[in-house]
């Protein structure tokens, strides 16, 4: 089973480097970009069958250490 | 008093720290890497600054999981006075024995220069030799000091007195200029200036040696 974990900054969060990277878009030309958030995405492979299990456990590697949840929400996806 | 400096791979001021202690201290401090399970008891322990881990995932969240943080969060929550020097407030955060985080300078630079600040808290062990109020010059030298905590956190912070120092001017964006912060107990400080750079007059200065002495001061 394949996890996929999206991590981004939680709203109010200043994101620094998503603003440069909203400039940099803008300098380049395109000008539909109303903002830029960057985050992080993990993918793991388990050895695990059960779906519960298994999201149980990566909730708890999120919480852990995937994660920084002062700072970060995140979302898993398993498949 | 007897002191550690936990080294961590990518640490780069654990010889600096070493070096600040035994000047100040009269004693060696034991170097403890990060691997270990156990280490000496000692009255005093500093977790140094550098590039734990390379940043790998966030600055600080790979040495706060290692083997000898373990020992480090028991005995800073035993009440050992526990210190972390940029790289190692990270950590502390990470650790949860600081709350907040320490995110990317708002400005995207790495800033190196020597910055004031104000001693905010002249009461705690660390800044009982300082006066409440006085401005004093430590080196910064990070990408990642950016303070953040939410706001009912900032403000219990404020309240308790655990704002240990404030830089004078906006130096990485942090929350409310936070430059150090202390622990509920006042027993473990974080800050992102280096006070073991600023020792003797050659160095450029003492006003760090001030925050070791009162270490030593309070523990006698």
């Amino acid at each position: 089973m394949k996890a996929r974990i999206h991590i981004t900054l939680k709203n109010g969060v200043l994101d620094p480097q998503g603003k440069a990277i909203e400039h940099a878009l803008g300098n380049m030309g395109f000008g539909g970009v109303d903002a830029a958030r960057q985050g992080k995405y993990i993918e793991l492979d388990l050895q695990h069958s059960d779906r519960a299990k298994a999201e149980a456990e990566v909730d708890e590697m999120c919480k852990k250490l995937l994660a920084n949840t002062v700072i970060e929400n995140y979302s898993i996806e398993l498949e | 008093m007897k002191s550690a400096v936990i080294v961590f791979p990518g640490s780069n001021c654990d010889r600096d720290m070493a070096v600040a202690l035994e000047k100040i201290t009269g004693q060696k401090p034991v170097m403890v890497w990060h691997q270990e399970y156990d280490f000496p008891e000692v009255d005093f322990i500093a977790l140094p600054g550098g590039f734990s881990y390379g940043d790998y995932l966030r600055c600080g969240a790979m040495s706060a999981r290692s083997h000898v943080m373990k020992e480090v969060i028991k005995r800073a929550n035993a009440g050992v006075p526990t210190l972390g020097v940029c790289n190692g407030f990270q950590i502390l955060t990470e650790a949860g024995l600081l709350p907040g985080a320490l995110m990317r300078n708002a400005n995207l630079h790495f800033v190196c220069r020597d910055v004031e600040m104000t001693v905010e808290n002249g009461d705690s062990m660390f800044t009982r030799n300082y006066e409440a109020g006085t401005t004093v010059t430590i080196p910064v030298a990070h990408h990642d000091g950016n303070y953040f905590a939410d706001a009912d956190t900032l403000d219990r912070l404020e309240g308790e007195g655990q704002v240990a120092f404030r830089y004078n001017d906006d130096v990485n964006g942090a929350q409310r200029r936070i430059a150090g912060i202390l622990n509920e107990k006042g027993n473990v400080l974080g800050m992102m200036p280096h006070p073991e750079r600023m020792i003797e007059p050659a160095l450029g200065g003492t006003d760090g040696r001030v925050l070791f002495e009162s270490v030593l001061h309070t523990l006698g």
